[in-house]
């Protein structure tokens, strides 16, 4: 990856990714504990698993896999002794197009994932914990595993951890090439060696009814690295670099149509959109004029260049007031994005100038969702596959007048009608992209 | 095709498991304390890497090892891409298909290591089953997001992930393979 070799952007503020691209850093235990890598894990074993909670709650620590919900209170849902086993899963199955963080942690800095998992381990009484890493990164698995004997050897994980006479054994799980897997209950489903076919909610909260039908805390590769961060800096010193409820840095991944692509790591909300796109990354090829951004994972709803949106910002006696910001000048923080009408997910950005065929773009979506549907409920196992067949007619010049409006109708029938959110995942593009640029889906009467 | 059918008929995978085979399924089974069926998924993999694609006799052999009926193997087997029951080739290319790489040239990409290895570039090839090339030795396939949209277009190619690719540069990365 060319952008992460090059020094930090002054907007930039690597922690999490700090050792992933130092010169000469390997994954490696020595390299990790040069870096001071396994003293948060001592701190924390010092401290009280409710302080360890309270700390995590204060950092304004959001997931960082998509859903961006708040880490603390997502660990408070765990009962410490309720008798009961826990389990915590770490969710390395990166798949949504756009995004590509986790990749660089899970094959360069292996040790972080594990210390900040050691330490949520110890927070929520877990003594079994998988890391679930999907089958596309091969050398990933070598590396975590390799990682794990590693800790194990110098009694960061096993039995009785530095002496506290607390147990942890992580295992490595691979996938095998589904996206549906990345949704937290699918992805328990696949640990427990079932079809991966997510459950309802309620009752199967993870935090209650999770893996093996105990409690279970599922989180992110790249909120896993944060909790380790959080204990080095502080809760206050971290969540300071971020906005109020949703703290420190989030890895911001930009790809398509920019000069320099790659995955950069911003305090939260301490860019703009046009900053990410035009400082940061160089700005659009030599010639082009912005078109369109999808700004979370190819499941967020698209945003149109030039649109105006009303958001809440801090005014001047510190009281939260209306603004109206362009596209360009929306910080790139969770609540912007949700009151722009769509969603930071997990922090993939993709770019498309003036040479790009929304209609293409969109089909180009639908085909992954039609791939990737898990075929449980029908609205979304049928309804995925003729948006596909309908836009792949349409870019084949086959398309009839009335597929714009069967298109948005099919999306209407599977959003908020599946068990799992791969329903408004797959909808959300073809209503957005129909919404915000229905002049490209006209089909001219034959 | 013709002559795999013909091998597994004569040969049962089952009947072919090298002993250290046998001990990487022991240990793996062993990370699942709570559940045996956990490692379905592990003995899935293990199989497919010793002999490239998953058989009836696999299914049924991973399905006695961890005490299940064959169907809950098999429903595996048929539900995830990554596994085949048919053999690819020994060198396979998955090309990324998804926005990110296709807006960088994959589907170009795609046709240049289909032509390179003599695979017809309009054969399906998103599936299950991908198109290998007439001397079995590449197979080349379509996958979804790969996870590195940044170094669009990517390829991965059995474990290693090329990137930046150009079609023109199909045959330098094809000849690292000869």
């Amino acid at each position: 990856m060319k952008s992460l070799l090059l020094p930090p952007h002054p907007k930039e503020r690597r922690i999490v990714f700090k050792n992933a691209w130092t010169k000469g850093y390997t994954p490696d235990i020595d390299c990790y504990i040069k870096e001071g890598g396994y003293e948060e894990l001592k701190k924390a074993i010092g401290m009280k698993p409710v302080e360890i909670i309270d700390e995590v709650k204060k950092s304004n620590l959001r997931g960082r896999g998509g859903a961006a919900f708040p880490c603390g209170v997502k660990w408070g849902f765990i009962r410490h002794d309720d008798g009961k086993p826990h389990y915590i899963t770490c969710n390395g199955d990166e798949s949504e197009p756009g995004t590509f963080k986790d990749r660089y942690i899970l094959h360069n800095d292996p040790h972080q994932l594990i210390e900040g998992m050691a330490i949520a381990a110890f927070a929520l009484n877990v003594h079994l914990a998988y890391i679930y890493i999907r089958c596309e990164f091969p050398k990933a698995a070598g590396i975590v595993t390799k990682a794990i004997e590693e800790a194990k050897a110098m009694g960061f994980l096993g039995k009785n951890i530095l002496g506290s006479g607390f147990d942890l054994e992580i295992f490595v799980h691979q996938g095998a090439g589904a996206y549906i897997c990345g949704e937290e209950t699918s992805l328990i489903e696949s640990i427990e060696g079932k079809r991966p076919y997510p459950r309802i909610k309620p009752p199967y909260f993870p935090a209650v009814l999770g893996l093996y039908m105990s409690p279970t805390i599922v989180n992110n590769v790249e909120t896993f690295c944060h909790v380790k961060q959080i204990f080095k800096l502080g809760s206050e010193e971290y969540a300071k670099m971020g906005t109020p409820g949703d703290g420190g840095t989030r890895v911001m991944c930009v790809s398509g149509d920019v000069m320099r692509p790659g995955p950069y790591e911003i305090p939260v909300g301490g860019v703009t959109m046009g900053e990410l796109i035009n400082d940061v990354c160089g700005g659009l090829k030599p010639g082009r004029t912005l078109k369109a951004i999808i700004p979370g994972g190819s499941s967020s709803k698209i945003m149109r260049a030039g649109e105006v949106y009303k958001i809440k910002v801090k005014g001047p006696d510190g009281e939260m007031i209306d603004k109206e910001v362009p596209l360009l000048d929306l910080p790139m923080d969770a609540a912007s994005l949700a009151a722009a009408g769509t969603m930071i997910g997990s922090g993939g950005v993709i770019v498309m100038d003036d040479s790009r065929s929304m209609l293409w773009a969109l089909n180009n979506l639908n085909t992954f969702y039609a791939h990737e549907s898990c075929g449980q409920c029908t609205p979304c196992r049928e309804g995925v596959l003729w948006i596909d067949k309908m836009t792949t007619r349409m870019v084949n010049g086959e398309g009839i007048a009335q597929d714009p409006i069967t298109l948005k109708n099919v999306a209407d029938n599977i959003a908020g009608r599946t068990v799992c959110a791969f329903g408004e995942a797959a909808s959300w593009p073809v209503q957005s992209f129909l919404q915000k640029f229905p002049e490209e889906f006209q089909v001219p009467a034959k | 095709m013709d002559k795999h059918v013909a091998l597994t008929s004569v040969s049962e995978q089952a009947n072919q498991i090298p002993a250290d085979l046998l001990l990487r399924i022991d240990e793996a089974v062993t990370h699942y304390p709570v559940s045996k069926r956990s490692a379905s998924l592990p003995l899935l993999h293990l199989w497919q890497n010793q002999f490239g694609f998953i058989d009836d006799s696999g299914v049924n052999w991973i399905a006695k090892r961890l005490e299940l009926e064959p169907i809950n193997i098999l429903e595996l087997v048929t539900f995830y891409p990554w596994f085949r029951q048919q053999a690819a080739g020994k060198v396979c290319i998955r090309v990324c298909r998804t926005l990110s790489c296709a807006l960088a040239g994959s589907f170009e990409v795609r046709d240049a290591f289909c032509k390179a290895v003599g695979i017809d570039p309009k054969a399906e090839s998103h599936g299950h089953t991908p198109p290998v090339s007439p001397d079995g030795k590449f197979s080349v396939e379509f996958v979804e997001c790969l996870a590195s949209c940044g170094s669009a277009p990517v390829a991965l190619i059995n474990d290693d992930l090329a990137e930046d690719i150009t079609p023109e540069g199909t045959a330098a990365i094809l000849s690292q393979y000869n």
